[in-house]
């Protein structure tokens, strides 16, 4: 059984509040942590090495270290609370039951910043969400862990909730400062990052709900106690979000030890895939990282089993591996459609892109409208070149990572599903009525070196 | 315009609070959140003297208030109906037979996307991705999420909101 850090209470009834959470040792890490210098948090994030649990994996003290700290201007911690990515819905759990460990990460991780004051920028869809999170931020400061002089130790800090309203593309750090500007969420050119000049030009850090929950534990058992948990560079716990063709579906606290296999089997996590159906691929973090077939999700190219961590999934590269992204793992069973899911997926981020670089704004809808056009029966051939064509022009070429994440679906889905793609061409009367299974997927299928 | 729109006294102190959350002269960090407000107490959309009012408030140009409302699909630029039934169906809703879902609306209410029922209590929104993967499909109604929805399901919610019977905030 996994280690729990984050969600070893969550089944407590009453944690949502803070007397609840208050005995089971809620707010000891902030009583601990004021009592440590910030450079001492920093390092002991460091230490632990901590990833940013949104997607992107970077070290997390390594970030908090680059924050410019120019004398007389306020810097600011912002949660990215804008969990937008299909297949991603682990911080919803957390802010929805386990307010308190947010609000707790947040005072601390304000304090190792020498932040005053920290946002919590929340997509608007969870609309419900601010109001947990607002009667947790009372009860933080009723009993003095919040607002001025905490704990009688001269720092202040005060947290505002700030509801988005229906843009994924400000889950972009710089896209969701602008909307907490007050303006359309479009990403800024970086340099210069957050870290030098971010939120109204101060110095200011975005880190995701999940990255700044798991600041609580690593001071509670110390930085050396949590890296010792997972392998690699892949330390501590991470949330996963699964979905899709699997029995359990829900949110699961993992090490980063186990494979995946176990964790799509065993009743422990996903519990295996309904009517006994075979898997045929697997998206694990989020919509943006690289689909895989079964075959290479559940054993890299060298025979190894693959596991649930940073390291692994990626291994192979995007030719034969994925990545751990956001944790959003979704099962696809030997019914699906990969022509039809990665059409929605495009749909998704045409949808989403802001239009602000023309190579999304234009070839997020072109991927769509190719896909549609396979996916009804009404495609050519050589539509399966022009659609990769397309995604190789939108990947590096934007100012934000919106434009690969729209691209790596296509491409992967191309790259291990290509005779799925023609076979919808050449059967399009088929196509409507059946879908393609797991034909030509027992192995894994060849890569041409151009296509990598 | 502005004469004949304006907040009620409670819903502008509101607003004033909300605008304390940021640094002096900052205040237009407070648009998104008021323009919820807006939305909500304006009829469930935002016209042009809704936004110009906004503006007025805030104490920026229409045009801020006009890019930013226009950006964010939770914000309607046309009337909606009483019931916006926002149903997802993204890759993770689509495996879970979100389509079916959509398919048996738009045929029960008559309507089609975006569009809006002729009684002028339901319009349908197919929403991109709403983070309720694990529990799909789902649709998103006023403030709150109907999750693992059934065909059955949906008619028990259509029902209950002609019967005024459905929770919205």
């Amino acid at each position: 059984m996994s280690k729990k850090l984050l969600l070893k209470d969550a089944h407590i009834e009453g944690i949502r509040y803070f007397d609840t959470y208050r005995k089971q040792g809620g707010y000891e890490a902030v009583e601990k942590a004021l009592k440590m210098s910030s450079e001492e948090i920093v390092e002991a994030v460091k230490a632990s090495g901590l990833r940013g649990r949104g997607g992107a994996g970077f070290p997390t003290g390594l970030k908090w270290s680059f924050l410019a700290k120019p004398e007389g201007v306020p810097r600011y911690l912002v949660v990215n609370a804008d969990e937008s990515e299909p297949g991603t819905f682990k911080d919803r759990y957390l802010m929805e039951f386990l307010p308190h460990i947010l609000i707790e990460g947040m005072i601390i991780s304000s304090f190792a910043l020498g932040a005053n004051t920290a946002y919590i920028y929340i997509r608007g869809e969870y609309s419900w969400i601010p109001d947990i999170l607002e009667e947790a931020i009372e009860e933080a400061r009723n009993n003095g862990f919040l607002g001025k002089n905490i704990l009688g130790t001269g720092f202040d800090c005060e947290i505002y909730v700030q509801r988005g309203a229906g843009a994924y593309i400000c889950g972009e750090e710089t896209a969701l400062l602008e909307s907490l500007e007050g303006k359309r969420g479009n990403p800024r050119l970086k340099p210069p990052f957050p870290a030098v000049k971010g939120l109204w030009e101060s110095p200011t850090v975005v880190n995701n709900v999940e990255t700044i929950a798991a600041v609580v534990p690593i001071i509670n058992i110390g930085a050396a106690e949590y890296a010792k948990i997972g392998v690699g560079k892949s330390t501590g716990t991470k949330l996963i979000s699964a979905c899709g063709n699997i029995n359990k579906p829900g949110v699961y606290e993992i090490d980063m030890t186990i494979t995946v296999e176990e964790f799509i089997y065993s009743d422990e996590y996903c519990g295996g895939i309904p009517n006994g159906k075979k898997l045929k691929a697997c998206i694990p973090g989020g919509s943006s990282v690289p689909i895989l077939p079964a075959n290479l999700m559940l054993k890299t190219i060298n025979g190894e089993p693959r596991l649930m961590n940073y390291e692994s999934l990626s291994d192979g590269g995007f030719a034969t591996g994925t990545m751990m992204g956001s944790g959003g793992f979704e099962v696809l069973d030997e019914d699906q459609c990969i022509v039809e899911h990665t059409m929605t997926l495009a749909r998704f981020y045409a949808h989403e892109s802001c239009g602000q670089c023309t190579p999304c704004r234009e070839g997020t809808p072109w991927m769509y409208k190719i896909l549609k056009k396979i996916n009804s029966g009404e495609g050519r051939m050589e539509d399966i070149d022009l659609l990769w064509d397309v995604q190789r022009k939108i990947e590096g070429n934007t100012i934000c990572p919106l434009g690969d994440a729209a691209a790596w679906p296509v491409a992967a889905a191309i790259r291990h599903f290509r005779d799925e793609f023609e076979w919808h061409i050449n059967n399009p009367e088929l196509a409507q009525t059946q879908n393609y299974g797991l034909a030509g997927y027992a192995d894994p299928i060849p890569v041409p070196a151009a296509n990598i | 315009m502005s004469d004949t729109i304006a907040f009620k006294p409670e819903t502008l102190e509101q607003v004033i609070k909300i605008t304390k959350r940021y640094p002096e002269g900052k205040q237009k960090s407070a648009l998104i959140p008021v323009l919820h407000i807006a939305q909500k107490e304006f009829g469930g959309w935002l016209d042009v003297p809704v936004m110009d009012y906004v503006a007025q408030v805030l104490q920026l140009k229409p045009i801020e208030v006009y890019e930013v409302a226009t950006f964010y699909t939770m914000f309607n630029m046309k009337p909606v109906g009483k019931y916006v039934l926002e149903v997802c169906r993204t890759g993770p809703c689509m495996v879970r037979g979100s389509e079916k879902i959509l398919d048996h609306i738009r045929t029960k209410l008559n309507i089609s996307d975006g569009g809006t029922s002729a009684d002028g209590l339901f319009t349908l929104k197919p929403a991109e991705c709403l983070g309720a993967c694990g529990y799909a499909p789902m649709m998103q109604l006023g403030k709150f999420y109907h999750e693992n929805l059934t065909v059955e399901k949906v008619d028990e919610i259509i029902e209950l909101c002609r019967q005024g019977a459905i929770a919205l905030d």
